[in-house]
């Protein structure tokens, strides 16, 4: 196997806060590959987005700490100058945000906004860059994109925007893609036609993508693989398939049976994960998700589990200290993945 | 029961043994004024945010309502708290006309009919104690201060908050305990209804659980009715006993919850539910998706005959001219749509016309104009061949 093109290995992202130190993200390492969707998902407050925010060196602050590596392309984006970063920044990795409306400049037009970035990187001329963010608003699928450079983002719809952030972000062709939670703010019919895109966009291009969502039903649909995020850890990681059918951690089956489907009818009781995630200052002192855990043992509270590989699925690997041939069993609630039997929440 | 209602003949079988609705909205419109000018305001315009909806909720019931941002959802929610006065059509209350009923005259109404809001952070004042919101619709109704504290303290045990925490801030809370405050807030004044408007849209999936089954418990220990507006299809199935869905401010189709997911009716229904990724990968790559292109044309001008023929992949000449009226399939399914997907032609001849229709739309029923003009049916087998309408309504 060729070398991965993106490789991030035990980052540790931490604030020094007035209430004490934050440990946002606690240890989490993964790759990309290229033409390959990762999916990260967990709460709100798991740690997934001040991790890809990371990687784009948006969380450096002087409260903040940094561990561990990011290698993309030989340098390390955790230990770059601000000065490598600014290079790297857009023609190598670039980010799409959850919100468009407050990520646009609302007093410049669209397409300044997009031939800013590749006037930065790139020496063209002015009319050069704009023809190109022309033809880049058409490749997202914006209309007439040739009249809508003059355009102000607040003429342009929610998707559309989100198309001018795509644009953007696709301006130098960079080789990792980060979208963070792009549709949460879309009606469903414009996530489809944007989800559409990005995937698209994506093979086309030959590129990585990191796709942050709290959403599995968007993750069944763009993702190859799933990083499944808890309290600044990474609980689970696999496949697309093996985080669906063959899950190994306690929190992933309880996303998985918190999950409403469409297609089903709905249980009497939607199945709840009981409890709070836990303060970031004061995490247990054994495994993160040990105090809202029906499955926990003793072991699960005192000491910090391991990351075991799932035997004969080498890129499976999950953080917990059940008993593997036991998991299959506790798993099963009423037929289908879930938590625990019954009702558990108040 | 009032005389010239025309929303309880068809509603009669919801409204159980004949009773009067609790919430009856008959031809409700609201349209916003666009105003323009520098010294004397003209108005240049009209956003027709609802228009023309009837709906009636039996009392005990929840009545789910979704549809896109912009659809008028959420304006025909505050319309039925009268947080808006509409501009045409009657809301009634128990039967009695509330349409536009003064400040005064509101008060009794405003003790039975609660909201809640999307987003918890900023429906709760910041700088007040959680005490201190939960009690102001008590002490505004005239409670003693002594006898709010005690019932606040009940309020907050009932939501499964802990009532030790009644001198905290919202800050202090997580998103679905805030969500909880915002429950609790609108119990206050034992109401009859609570218009939920989007309740859990900013919550994480395992949050949302958690109060979805706080309402549902609330409402069969309280005997609550609910209208819950939401643009998420997976959760509404969950609450609902009848849904509403709403396209550009008119109703597109009403239907038992159960029946829309097995059963829907109106293409922008089919649309809404295709739309949504199904959380198992194999059935959702396995699922044949039609991803509707476009988006909503402007609520400003919108288009002529069915508001959804500019998407719409099965629209013919009759669907850019006629307004369909809402046709009733057998089980109380109403759908307003000149070519109804998922009926049988039985169904179809058997449909009457609903006295919810919209005044404005045409007697002509689905399966009326089955001899038409020569294009008519060309044109159907193109816009199905062809997979996706293209949206010629840009907005401007």
């Amino acid at each position: 196997m060729t070398e991965p093109l993106l490789d991030v290995q035990d980052l540790q992202v931490s604030f020094a806060t007035e209430d004490g130190l934050v440990r946002a993200v606690d240890g989490v390492s993964f790759t990309l590959e290229r033409g390959e969707v990762l999916a990260i998902v967990g709460e709100s407050g798991s740690g997934k987005s001040v991790t890809v925010m990371t990687l784009m060196g948006l969380t450096r602050s002087p409260n903040a700490r940094f561990a561990g590596s990011a290698r993309l392309h030989g340098g390390d984006l955790i230990t770059a100058s601000e000065q490598e970063l600014e290079r790297v920044r857009g023609r190598e990795i670039a980010m799409i945000f959850q919100d468009p409306i407050s990520s646009l400049n609302p007093v410049q037009r669209i397409g300044n906004q997009i031939a800013e970035q590749i006037l930065a990187h790139e020496k063209v001329s002015k009319a050069e860059a704009l023809d190109r963010a022309a033809d880049l608003m058409g490749r997202v699928g914006i209309p007439r994109a040739q009249d809508r450079l003059r355009a102000y983002p607040h003429e342009f719809s929610g998707g559309m925007r989100q198309r001018v952030m795509i644009a953007m972000a696709l301006s130098l062709s960079p080789g990792v893609l980060i979208a963070d939670e792009p549709t949460t703010a879309l009606d469903v019919t414009i996530q489809a036609q944007i989800l559409k895109e990005i995937r698209q966009l994506s093979l086309e291009s030959d590129s990585g993508v990191i796709f942050v969502t709290h959403d599995l039903g968007v993750v069944a649909d763009i993702a190859d693989r799933v990083l499944v995020m808890y309290a600044g850890q990474l609980v689970e990681q696999g496949t697309l398939d093996e985080i669906f059918y063959d899950p190994q951690h306690p929190y992933t089956w309880g996303l998985m049976g918190s999950v409403t489907r469409v297609d089903r009818d709905p249980p009497k009781r939607l199945p709840a994960i009981p409890g709070q995630p836990p303060s970031l200052l004061r995490v247990p002192a054994g495994c993160h998700f040990g105090p809202r855990c029906p499955h926990a043992f003793d072991r699960c509270h005192e000491v910090p589990p391991l990351e075991p590989r799932v035997p004969g699925s080498p890129d499976h690997l999950d953080r917990c200290w059940l008993d593997l041939a036991d998991k299959r069993t506790r798993r099963e609630v009423g037929g289908r993945i879930g938590l625990a039997q019954g009702d558990v929440i108040k | 029961m009032t005389e010239d209602s025309p929303v309880q003949g068809a509603q009669a079988d919801a409204g159980a043994n004949g009773q009067t609705p609790l919430l009856q909205a008959e031809h409700v419109q609201l349209y916003f004024p666009i105003k323009y000018g520098v010294l004397v305001d003209r108005t240049v315009g009209v956003v027709h945010a609802v228009d023309d909806v009837s709906l009636s909720l039996p009392e005990g019931q929840t009545l789910g309502i979704v549809g896109e941002s912009g659809c008028g959802k959420s304006t025909l929610a505050r319309c039925m708290v009268r947080l808006l006065e509409p501009t045409g059509g009657t809301l009634r209350f128990r039967g009695r006309d509330i349409t536009h009923l003064n400040r005064g005259p509101l008060q009794p109404f405003r003790r039975e009919v609660q909201l809640v809001f999307q987003d918890p952070s900023s429906s709760l004042n910041p700088r007040k104690r959680v005490g201190q919101i939960v009690a102001s619709p008590m002490r505004l109704q005239g409670m003693e201060r002594d006898a709010a504290r005690e019932r606040v303290r009940e309020l907050l045990d009932r939501v499964g908050l802990n009532p030790e925490h009644v001198n905290r801030f919202p800050h202090e809370f997580s998103g679905g305990q805030r969500q909880r405050i915002g429950v609790a807030r609108a119990l206050a004044v034992n109401p009859k209804l609570i218009v939920l408007d989007e309740p859990v849209s900013a919550l994480d999936v395992s949050v949302q659980a958690q109060v979805i089954n706080l309402l549902d418990d609330l409402q069969d220990d309280l005997g609550l009715s609910y209208v819950f507006i939401a643009h998420d299809l997976s959760v509404v199935r969950h609450v609902s006993d009848q849904i509403a869905v709403m396209y550009l401010g008119k109703l597109m189709e009403l239907s038992p919850a159960a029946e829309l997911y097995t059963k829907p009716i109106h293409p922008y229904t089919q649309a809404l539910l295709a739309a949504i990724p199904i959380p198992d990968p194999q059935e959702n790559r396995a699922r044949e998706r039609q991803v509707i292109a476009g988006e909503p044309p402007n609520p400003i001008n919108p288009p002529p005959g069915c508001r959804f023929h500019t998407r719409c992949a099965w629209a013919t000449d009759v669907c850019r001219e006629v307004e369909p009226p809402l046709a009733e399939y057998p089980g109380g399914h109403l759908a307003a749509c000149h070519h109804p997907r998922n009926v049988s032609a039985a169904e179809i001849s058997a449909a009457t016309r609903s006295p919810l229709s919209p005044l404005s739309s045409g007697e002509l029923m689905p399966g009326g104009e089955q001899a038409p003009t020569s294009g008519t049916g060309e044109s159907q087998v193109t816009a199905r061949t062809g997979g996706i309408a293209e949206a010629p309504h840009e907005e401007p």
